[in-house]
């Protein structure tokens, strides 16, 4: 072994042959998350990635499909395979009709007790993260969370998981030896949307929930949807301009805002200017905010701290604008502009008005 | 009303720093401070101690030093403390720590009945967002999570309606005590200290306890042993080898370096500017 582990007690595990009984654990799993008809995105994300990690390993990917019953269930099902999926276990039950812990936790737990994979990502949602937390705990094995990168260790075909820890500045590879399944969450937008195939398969497998209404101590009296959907949006926005600590006063922000309506982009900010209170905080991006992955990423006054970098240097092409000229930011922006974030931002905002303007006479 | 609030003792992440050479964290003078989400979870805590009476009980797993945020939640108005602390916690991950704080709740409320359990949303050194969940599962209690509101608490029928984030939306939920809640941050402003707790806080006698004064028994699920993640490697992210191309005129007006930028973007970045068009008109 050429990597040296941080611990003498990993080096000792490392090596340590499964359990025959752990061995019989086979496949990689994806929870689908799907509530009211609609499937998250992170779903298929982490389908594309089961897919080449079960490739490497040679086993098949299932995913887990679970609600109420109906036609939009079905659909996901069969989405599944467009993703990547050989197969799909679904349990349709109305009490699953609105997600709550106690069905799922149950359901899920059934599955994996039932067909043992070696394998099971969720998205580190809200759903996902209150669901990951209870199933890891109720099967007594490993859950690594917010993974940023998942890799088969040849070594010993266990999943590697590696996380931004210490608010970013470092990252640590995460193993579960001795335990199955081995899990993980992994937020929106970390992993690449694969392309939407044909279907690879189309085997359902049916389990069922036993469970009724009356059993289930927790109600869902109402969901009132968010009457702003751009908060939700942020994460898979395809332009975002974004600001920071260098736009020095809070009115200095509405020049962010500005050129984000011309662009039809999305808002973001670092974690200063959220604690500061200039900008609600679910548009924070960064390792305690979103992760986002937008086709331009616009970074004004923004240093480039590794907290803010870990949530947005997936971005196609990121412009960052720093007085600073040895901010970090400039070390991975596609473009950098040296200088006041006050006088460019206003600038930005009029050449792209113009072409906007010349490209509406044109067209 | 019985309500323990779990806290953990971090470094304060915004200050650390990593060692150039080595790749490992310095700590020196990085100062140790209460999860910032905790404390949106003790204000609520003691909010509803404010309004239906009853006790609150803090509970921190650490080191000795740990002592510090338990003081300082005293200093708020927390009726008892205490640290739970062994070295056979050390190397605990969050597996191995919901079953060491749930073994401490469960001797807990051997004494006096727990109606809640409250922790923050997630710590800013680990952000698993686990242990709760865990610790729930682990004492049977219903589990909310991401809680936005406490709209209602009744204590005769046991039962509290509250305020759910999540995707897209809100859920309005309705379930029995006893529950672990762990709150949104932002869902209140921590009161200020008084001068008579902060000395109260001072003076107060913490209770340690360790393994067997919390009923832990079963050491293979404790620390390194009842941990089944192991971290194979810790290392720096990699520094991207192409650096940003800087966009320069002369003379840096700011219209000219847009100007530049903009067709820069556009020869270079074509599906953009068709992308960028069709939104704007």
């Amino acid at each position: 072994m050429t990597e040296i582990p941080a611990k003498k007690t990993a080096t000792g595990r490392r090596k340590v042959e499964l359990d025959p009984r752990l061995a019989a654990y086979k496949g990689v799993w994806v929870f689908v998350e799907h509530e009211r008809g609609v499937t998250h995105p992170v779903s298929w994300e982490l389908l594309g990635e089961a897919r080449k990690l079960a490739d490497q390993l040679g086993v098949d990917v299932g995913a887990l499909v679970l609600g109420a019953p109906g036609p939009a269930i079905r659909r996901a099902c069969d989405d599944t395979f467009c993703y990547g999926a050989d197969v799909c276990y679904l349990i349709e039950d109305p009490v699953l009709a609105n997600y709550r812990n106690e069905p799922y936790t149950k359901g899920l737990t059934h599955l994996v007790d039932k067909y043992q994979p070696e394998i099971v990502l969720l998205g580190a949602t809200t759903l996902g993260r209150d669901l990951g937390g209870s199933i890891a705990t109720t099967l007594a094995t490993g859950l690594t969370a917010d993974c940023t990168e998942l890799t088969i260790d040849p070594d010993n075909r266990s999943l590697a998981a590696t996380r931004p820890t210490f608010g970013g500045s470092l990252l640590c590879t995460i193993q579960t030896l001795n335990y199955r399944p081995q899990m993980a969450t992994v937020r929106p937008r970390v992993m690449h949307m694969p392309e939407r195939g044909s279907p690879r398969a189309a085997r359902i497998i049916e389990e069922r929930l036993g469970m009724i209404e009356e059993s289930i101590i927790t109600k869902v009296l109402e969901y009132i949807p968010d009457e702003r959907q751009d908060q939700a949006q942020l994460t898979y926005a395809d332009i975002i301009v974004s600001g920071g600590r260098g736009l020095k006063r809070p009115e200095n922000f509405q020049l962010i805002w500005d050129l984000a309506e011309v662009l039809g982009a999305e808002v973001g900010a670092t974690r200063p200017l959220i604690q500061a209170g200039w900008v609600t905080a679910d548009r924070q991006v960064g390792q305690t905010g979103k992760t986002v992955r937008p086709k331009l990423y616009i970074a004004a006054g923004i240093s480039g701290a590794i907290q803010h970098r870990v949530g947005m240097e997936s971005s196609d092409v990121i412009i960052a604008i720093n007085e600073d000229p040895n901010a970090p930011i400039f070390d991975f922006a596609t473009y950098g502009i040296v200088g006041n974030a006050m006088q460019i931002l206003p600038a930005l905002t009029d050449v792209f008005r113009q072409h906007a303007a010349t490209a509406k006479r044109a067209g | 009303m019985h309500i323990v609030v779990c806290i953990k003792q971090v470094p304060d992440s915004a200050q650390i720093r990593v060692h150039p050479v080595s790749n490992t964290i310095m700590r020196q003078g990085v100062p140790a401070i209460v999860n910032p989400y905790d404390l949106f979870a003790l204000e609520e805590a003691l909010r509803l101690k404010d309004r239906y009476g009853g006790r609150v009980t803090v509970l921190c797993m650490g080191p000795s030093q740990a002592d510090a945020a338990l003081r300082k939640a005293l200093s708020f108005g927390a009726d008892e403390a205490i640290l739970l602390s062994d070295r056979a916690f050390a190397g605990s991950d969050t597996l191995a720590t919901s079953y060491a704080l749930a073994a401490a709740i469960q001797r807990i409320r051997e004494d006096m009945p727990v109606d809640l359990v409250f922790a923050g949303k997630q710590t800013i050194d680990g952000d698993t967002a686990q242990v709760g969940p865990g610790i729930a599962k682990r004492l049977n209690l219903q589990l909310l999570t991401y809680v936005a509101r406490i709209d209602a608490l009744d204590l005769e029928r046991k039962e509290i309606l509250i305020h759910r984030r999540a995707e897209g939306g809100v859920q309005v939920l309705k379930t029995s005590l006893p529950c672990l809640i762990t709150v949104l941050e932002g869902i209140n402003e921590m009161r200020f200290a008084t001068m008579d707790d902060m000395f109260r806080a001072a003076r107060y006698p913490l209770k340690v306890w360790d393994k067997a004064a919390a009923g832990i028994e079963d050491l293979s699920k404790v620390g390194l042993k009842g941990s089944p993640t192991v971290v194979a490697k810790v290392f720096a992210p990699q520094p991207k080898a192409r650096k940003a191309e800087r966009i320069e005129v002369h003379g840096d007006a700011p219209k000219d370096l847009a100007a530049t930028l903009l067709t820069k973007l556009f020869t270079h970045h074509p599906q953009l500017e068709r992308h960028i068009s069709e939104r704007a008109s």
